[in-house]
């Protein structure tokens, strides 16, 4: 996994709450290969039945080409366990959001794919919106060793992250592999489990 | 020294800790893992890395998403890659060991009502599947939830993930429900009061008279929209109720085995006087039957109301949500719910396909007729087969529904191609009335399974009670 340290580009603002992850990437293209998702993102909000640019939607209007971060209202990406809703912002070159909360698994599936979800406060939010819709294609700088995010006003807020998550994304640490180095552990819990509740081991 | 009173959540997230790092993140084992056609990308990965699936007899699968629901034949799924994937969950399975539901077993269906009608889910166990659903299995004193893809990996390579902790938080529905008002209503009313982020970060615990009173498949119903208000899981306390259920259930334990469950399980509900992190109240009595208006769950709505009036939003941007959404839904604020005509009905999906959801339905249907296309898509193949030996498809048949062939999430969310055209407004028993959800320009509005049935008679929305009468 490519480490994530430093983000300093050009942001998106997206004004409504509640957008779920069947708005990032309609259902209807998930059975198919990555390649071919990431034209979709944001389908159904950037294109008419035609396939034609809807010209109200904030992706297709002008200064917004080179944006890789989103900043988004409350409850960002709730909805469907779908990783697609993550992999097709990647693919798409948005590797970093700001939102006041998200969907709980959308969150964790950033980690999983080097991009890192900010929460901040719905106040800083808001302004940070408002100064992208402004002034289209102004840059966010986003500095995760200080934990920091700077705005287009170059005001400057600090968030939050837990260690664990931040070191992996800092060094590019792979889950699974860390994971693996726990095999004594895992094997310790289970040989316990075996001896307390033998009925859940089937065959084996 | 005793400790303090300790809470479901607690005792189960202890009982699974492999590890405790000290910057608050858990190794937690993983005791029971569903998987369904969707599953491929987990097992694309294992083959990436050369890993194997550590625990195979943790894991059971069956095919859902992209099932046909007029065909049992995978040969006839249309699109050669939704096809290659339901043909996948059965050659990785087969090469790894996993328990397989397949299409032609009566036990296939969707991964969330298998897995509690098998006696996979039990109470006390974590379980986790890939799909954000997966809270439903909370209703049987489970603590389960939704994980993504990369995750899906790792607990099949490692059968553990890392977490941390969640807060909970207590949602109490005391009193007795309304005839009509069914588990449907009450996470309706539950969602329209807290919010679509209203449990963001928490797992929730219901708890009260009337969430004690309902049977495991109302408890799972109201379980599975969870995730809807936003909420990493949802539990209901394991109580007879929920042992009654199991007792004989095909991977449910035998025997010895049975009493020594039952001992462990009779532990697990939360100690008297646990502390919660937050705790919301509602009275049964005031739930009437709801209807969602708008494309979040949380816009939901007692039947007897009216379209809300954007104008009466506390703030500039509620007022233009709720704006944007009338439009999508092509509704006139001030209308009354019960004027609004309905082109379509779907009675199906995990939240409301088990057997009880159809009987209800069935109740408003019998002795009436459909005046507006009305499918049921039962939840398993058990089901379906319970309803038939009932007379349940006769009595849809008779009132002119149509009695789909094989089990799965069809029309839910039309990954099989079961959507609706754009404009239409569809009745849906499912958990989801997002833009798009059910087809480009498809509008969803959410119900039970007694109300779906309830405006597919009188094609429009319409308060059941009155059917009932
Ligand atoms: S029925 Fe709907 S919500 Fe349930 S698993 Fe299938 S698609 Fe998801």
């Amino acid at each position: 996994m490519e480490p994530f340290t430093t983000l300093e580009a050009p942001a998106i603002p997206i004004d409504q709450p509640n957008v779920d992850t069947d708005q990032i990437i309609p259902a209807r293209f998930l059975g198919r290969p990555r390649p071919d998702q990431a034209k979709h993102l944001f389908n159904d909000l950037r294109y008419d039945a035609d396939g034609k640019p809807r010209s109200e939607f904030i992706m297709n209007r002008p200064g917004y080409e080179g944006a890789r971060i989103v900043v988004a209202e409350r409850n960002f990406a709730c909805g469907s366990s779908r990783e697609t809703a993550v992999t097709v912002m990647v693919d798409n070159g948005l590797k970093a959001f700001i939102a006041p909360s998200f969907g709980d698994i959308f969150f964790n599936n950033c980690f999983q794919n080097g991009a890192l979800p900010i929460r901040l406060d719905a106040a800083r939010v808001a302004e940070l919106r408002a100064q992208l819709r402004d002034r289209p294609g102004t840059a966010i700088a986003i500095d995760l060793a200080k934990q920091t995010v700077t705005g287009p006003d170059g005001k400057t807020d600090r968030f939050e992250i837990d260690s664990f998550r931040k070191d992996c994304l800092l060094k590019g640490v792979d889950e699974v592999n860390l994971t693996l180095g726990y095999e004594a552990d895992i094997a310790a819990f289970e040989a316990r489990q075996h001896q307390e509740m033998g009925w859940l081991d089937g065959r084996r | 020294m005793t400790s303090p009173p300790q809470t479901m959540f607690e005792k189960i997230w202890r009982r699974h800790i492999v590890v405790d790092r000290d910057d608050g993140y858990t190794l937690l084992y993983v005791d029971r893992h569903l998987m369904h056609d969707g599953s491929e990308g987990g097992y694309a990965q294992l083959r990436r890395r050369k890993l194997k699936l550590r625990r195979p007899d943790r894991g059971f699968a069956t095919p859902d998403h992209y099932v046909l629901s007029n065909s049992g034949n995978r040969a006839d799924i249309p699109d050669a890659q939704h096809r290659r994937l339901v043909e996948r969950i059965t050659e990785n399975t087969a090469a790894s060991g996993v328990t397989l539901f397949d299409l032609g077993d009566e036990r296939q269906g969707i991964a969330h009502v298998v897995g509690p009608e098998q006696g996979i889910t039990q109470p006390g166990l974590t379980l986790v599947c890939g799909d954000s659903h997966t809270s439903t299995h909370g209703a049987l004193g489970a603590l389960a939830f939704g994980i993504g893809t990369s995750e899906v990996a790792q607990v099949m390579a490692t059968q553990c993930l890392w977490q941390r902790k969640p807060k909970a938080m207590r949602v109490s529905v005391d009193g007795a429900l309304g005839d009509g008002v069914t588990a449907k209503d009450v996470i309706l009313a539950i969602i329209a009061k807290i919010g679509a982020a209203g449990a963001v970060g928490h797992v929730i615990e219901y708890a009260g008279s009337a969430i004690r009173g309902l049977s495991i498949e109302g408890r799972l119903t109201v379980c599975n929209m969870s995730i809807e208000a936003g909420g990493k899981a949802g539990m209901v306390a394991p109580d007879d109720t929920t042992i009654a259920y199991l007792d004989g259930r095909p991977f449910a334990p035998k025997g010895a085995e049975w009493d020594k469950a039952v001992a462990f399980w009779r532990g697990v509900p939360s100690e008297e006087g646990a502390a919660f992190d937050r705790d919301v109240s509602l009275d049964a009595a005031a739930i009437v039957p709801m209807v969602t208006w708008g494309t979040s769950p949380e816009d939901a709505l007692p039947i007897t109301a009216r379209i809300p009036e954007p104008s009466t939003a506390p703030d500039g941007a509620k007022k233009d949500s709720m704006e944007r959404a009338l439009d999508y839904m092509g509704l006139v604020p001030g209308t009354p719910l019960e004027q609004v005509a309905v082109d379509r009905v779907f009675i199906g999906s995990c939240t409301n396909s088990r057997i009880e959801d159809l009987r209800a339905a069935a109740k408003v249907a019998e002795g009436r007729k459909a005046v507006i296309p009305a499918w049921v898509v039962a939840g398993s193949g058990l089901v379906k087969k319970q309803a038939e030996a009932e007379g349940l498809d006769k009595v849809f048949r008779d009132a002119g529904f149509e009695w789909r062939e094989q089990p799965g999430c069809s029309m839910c969310v039309g990954m099989n191609g079961d959507t609706g055209k754009p404009g239409q407004r569809i009745a849906s028993t499912s958990n989801r009335n997002f833009v798009g959800r059910q087809g480009p320009g498809v509008r969803t509005h959410l119900v039970s399974p007694a109300m779906a049935a309830a405006a597919a008679v009188s094609g429009r929305f319409t308060d059941v009670r009155r059917l009932l009468g």
